[in-house]
């Protein structure tokens, strides 16, 4: 138990904070937390939360990972159309499932490996480096599917966006495997800390003997990754490739849950569940918008206030004027910025 | 030749092959009216690139541009529609918002210390936000002053139109020259750019600088906005999406470095051109399918942030390598 204190710690604003939106939308709509099992499958709006959350979850992960080494992936939204392109391409030229997901994946793998190499090989600002994928990256996926959207009805691949696995939704089941793989590979190895001295300053740790540029191309890779599944799941779910709307600004979705989950973006240390707590508390304020009959585009004005919210709370300024108030928290200020 | 032209002669060289590929394929191209319809289609695009470009010299990034025009098409439809306020009177109310709205960013860049792309980010949520709160649908303007001022133009030999927002927009970038390299302001964007540190200590005023850009750059995309209700008569929140991705394409085919401190406003007027011309030739072909300009556009950014990087490189030495 003491062992697990410091992430129960960690993770309790962002816990605290979803819990509060959940009571709140549960409050004005009583039938938000009612979960009821129909054919072996759980249904409600959790559940839906979960589910719908999915995509932005699995961006998250990747996200978590490079704006841990201090820098972005703008290229994921598009990464995902890419990806769901040539699955369902794939898929309809007739190759079997299996050959398709891997074709995705590699894919994906393929897209990351292009940014990190631009990042870490040719050292090009990782905003500007990802937005050359970002820009052409819809080319590409209207490429693959001629300009037109590609439908399937292969029940395999259908599956993964609308099937369940122990009740629960084939999404979640994956968000959720992926996301506590991704953990403990970063956390039950050297991997994680060595992102985040990364991250502080990457320059000493390739003079301390890190390898700086495996690992950056490394975290460029896992966000592409990440892309491709996302990718095949917003397919999967609406049973065809829309290289047009696939993934479409959920980059900045996946930023904004990577911020709120408390993860700064000057890179350095990180937590991948406060990310992914992040975009349940983003999803969980679209479903309450929508619930609540509010115009969804609501939403982007309460995305505002949230980032505008976070800024002011992360804010160098406002951490120092914190820490004329008490002396433990000054301590704490310093530490975090001598970490900086 | 100084080093800091390179990469703006080689926009320009790349504009004039470009263009001559094209003639030499169509012969057509060479005509006053392919030139004023270019200046014409891009003319939103031009004079939004000219502010976007002051905050990449500064160092910074305005991921605000595009949801700007759209509130700034909105609230000029919505307003002229239920009110008689006349549309000059209405320009400059939304001017005046969208500068405001560009200085609070600003303001929340300096004096939070934030990271300029998230700042903006969020005030790309809240441009767009807002546009959808005024309307969701499409709204037409109908005002007979659009149709007078889109009936006035300068006709060219050979028949071509400079209208009145493809002048704007050459009006605009002569502006935007005239400030960066004439004015006490343009000399402390580029300090700025250089590193924040230096600036300060030689005696810039950070903050006002910083806060002066981004009202600079939302009053140019204010000004955007306008002449993109302008072009299509209407105001709609879900247009313009992406803007502020093709206007920093343009800034870098330009030849303005990312890092901020080196470039021109005028080669951003050729980045515009090389991408409009890229776009004019798949219509005159025909058989191109659009998505090809986004495939071009990315690669072209590639291929000069490359240019970009070898020319980084060549000028320290090979120091880089640590």
């Amino acid at each position: 138990m003491n062992a697990l204190k410091p992430h129960l710690i960690r993770l309790a604003p962002q816990f605290a904070v979803l819990v509060a939106v959940v009571l709140l939308i549960s409050l004005a709509f009583p039938d938000f937390l009612k979960l009821q099992i129909q054919n072996g499958r759980v249904y409600g709006s959790l559940v839906d939360v979960l589910n719908r959350g999915a995509p932005v979850a699995l961006l998250a992960i990747g996200m978590t990972i490079v704006i841990a080494t201090r820098g972005i992936d703008l290229s994921v939204g598009a990464v995902m159309a890419i990806c769901g392109a040539v699955a369902a391409a794939s898929i309809t030229s007739g190759h079997s499932l299996v050959y398709t997901l891997a074709l995705a994946l590699a894919v994906g793998l393929l897209c990351g490996l292009w940014n990190g190499i631009l990042v870490a090989v040719l050292d090009i600002q990782p905003i500007i480096a990802t937005l050359v994928l970002m820009v052409a990256g819809r080319g590409i996926a209207q490429l693959i599917t001629e300009g037109a959207i590609l439908t399937f009805n292969d029940p395999g691949l259908i599956f993964i966006g609308s099937g369940s696995f122990l009740g629960l939704p084939m999404p979640v089941v994956i968000w959720l495997v992926f996301g506590i793989a991704v953990t403990l590979l970063v956390r039950r190895t050297a991997l994680g800390m060595l992102i985040e001295a990364l991250g502080i300053n990457r320059r000493a740790s390739t003079l301390s003997g890190v390898s700086t540029g495996v690992l950056l191309v490394a975290a460029y890779v896992l966000s592409g990754l990440c892309a491709a599944i996302a990718g095949i799941i917003a397919a999967a779910d609406i049973k065809g490739a829309d290289a047009n709307n696939a993934g479409l600004w959920l980059e900045l979705d996946a930023i904004l849950a990577v911020v709120v989950g408390g993860n700064s973006l000057l890179g350095g240390r990180f937590s991948i569940a406060a990310a992914l707590l992040g975009a349940l508390i983003i999803q969980s304020i679209n479903t309450g918008i929508l619930l609540s009959g509010f115009p969804p585009e609501f939403n982007l004005i309460i995305k505002a206030a949230i980032i505008v919210l976070i800024l002011v709370i992360q804010s160098p300024r406002i951490r120092d004027l914190a820490a004329l108030f008490g002396r433990s928290e000054s301590a704490e200020a310093t530490v975090k910025q001598e970490a900086k | 030749m100084n080093p800091r032209y390179v990469p703006l002669a080689a926009t320009i060289a790349i504009f004039v092959a470009a263009y001559a590929l094209c003639i030499l394929q169509y012969p057509n191209m060479l005509s006053t009216r392919v030139i004023g319809n270019l200046l014409t289609d891009n003319a939103f695009l031009g004079i939004a690139a000219v502010g976007m470009t002051f905050v990449i010299l500064s160092g910074g990034i305005d991921l605000s541009i595009g949801a700007v025009i759209a509130f700034t098409g909105v609230f000029i439809a919505v307003v002229l529609e239920n009110t008689g306020l006349h549309p000059l009177v209405v320009f400059v109310l939304v001017l005046g918002i969208a500068t405001l709205f560009g200085a609070l960013m600003g303001a929340i860049i300096h004096h939070l210390e934030m990271p300029p792309f998230i700042v903006t980010l969020a005030g790309m949520f809240l441009a767009r936000g807002m546009a959808f709160v005024l309307s969701i649908d499409s709204v037409p303007v109908k005002h007979p002053f659009y149709a007078t001022m889109k009936a006035f133009y300068y006709r060219l030999p050979g028949g071509g139109r400079i209208t009145l927002i493809g002048g704007l927009m050459l009006l605009v970038f002569a502006a935007g020259i005239l400030i960066a390299h004439r004015t006490r302001f343009g000399a402390n964007v580029y300090a700025l750019g250089g590193g924040v540190q230096t600036a300060r200590l030689m005696g810039v005023p950070v903050a006002r600088t910083t806060i002066a850009i981004y009202a600079f750059s939302g009053l140019l995309a204010g000004l955007s906005g306008i002449v993109f209700s302008l072009y299509t008569s209407a105001g709609y929140s879900l247009a313009a999406v992406g803007v502020e991705l093709d206007a920093i394409a343009a800034v870098v085919i330009g030849g303005t470095l990312l890092t901020g401190g080196s470039g021109f406003v005028g080669g951003t007027l050729i980045g515009i051109l090389i991408m409009g011309l890229i776009q004019t030739y798949i219509t005159f072909d025909g058989s191109l399918s659009s998505w090809w300009t986004k495939i071009l556009i990315g690669l072209l950014l590639f291929g000069f942030i490359l240019m970009q990087k070898g020319f980084l490189y060549l000028s320290k030495g090979g120091r880089r390598l640590a």
